[in-house]
């Protein structure tokens, strides 16, 4: 599992290959905070090679989108597989969270 | 390392012991060895993706985080049983235990933002039985081949 972090566009983007469990969520919060302390204010999270998130997963992307939001930023989750928007969906951070299709239709939101 | 000790079962079925301290980074590797062995017997799907990943992990992350607090001297122990119909999980550790009816709801509006508290309920929605002991420090769990009702 990895991380792989990069700018787009003006929106930094975190691509999660793997898992995003107990394990590693540290890491990838770490991440996003240097990010933020750098000034970046748009975020996206791409899951397209994600296999799965536990719960402790779950709430570093709470913990992050609520500390991006102090800041006066945006983050965007994107292309999570049929498994990962049913734990959103039975968590409801569906509701919480902005989840867009592909990575391009979350760019665009960010705008 | 995490050890794996098989035990006698009935005819058909897979029954095993693993024992892995109390440190997350065996979470993945424990997981990924009972999947597979669940593999065998043609589970698969999101019942296999899902619902006993979330299982298993949940259960073990509580384990070593909650109940043993990731104390590397204290080990977790899973016992798995795997036949053609279901595959049954009891996830023991050395702490004190807790009150599984007493957590709060995370789906609550309130509840929502906060960083903790899904493990058990994850656990208890993708789970087909799910039981703590009276002290709290062991759960069994079920997971049916064929789900009883959609999990959504």
């Amino acid at each position: 599992m990895s991380f792989r972090v990069f700018k787009e566009n003006g929106v930094v983007v975190v691509e999660v290959d793997g898992q995003l469990i107990v394990g590693n969520r540290q890491e990838l919060k770490q991440k996003v905070l240097d990010e933020l302390e750098a000034g970046e204010r748009k975020f996206l999270i791409d899951f397209a090679k994600t296999g799965y998130i536990d719960s402790s997963g779950l709430g570093v992307l709470v913990s992050l989108s609520k500390k991006i939001r102090e800041q006066g930023g945006e983050l965007r989750l994107a292309n999570l597989n049929e498994d990962l928007r049913t734990l959103f969906e039975l968590t409801k951070l569906d509701t919480l969270f902005t989840i867009a299709d592909s990575r391009d239709e979350a760019m665009a939101t960010l705008a | 390392m995490y050890r794996v000790t098989e035990q006698d079962g009935r005819e058909g079925a897979a029954h095993f012991v693993v024992e892995l301290p109390s440190e997350v980074r065996w979470i993945e590797p424990v997981v990924d060895y009972v999947l597979g062995r669940a593999e065998a017997f043609a589970y698969a799907g999101p019942r296999l993706t899902l619902n006993l990943r979330v299982g298993i992990i949940e259960a073990l992350a509580n384990a070593i985080i909650c109940g043993n607090a990731e104390d590397p001297r204290k080990r977790v122990r899973l016992e798995v049983t795997i036949d053609a119909q279901r595959v049954e999980l009891e996830v023991s550790d050395e702490g004190p235990g807790f009150s599984p009816d007493q957590l709060p709801d995370p789906t609550a509006p309130e509840n929502l933002g906060r960083p903790c508290g899904r493990g058990v309920y994850l656990l208890r929605r993708l789970m087909d039985e799910v039981r703590y002991n009276e002290r709290g420090n062991a759960v069994r769990m079920v997971l049916y081949r064929e789900a009883a009702l959609p999990v959504r």
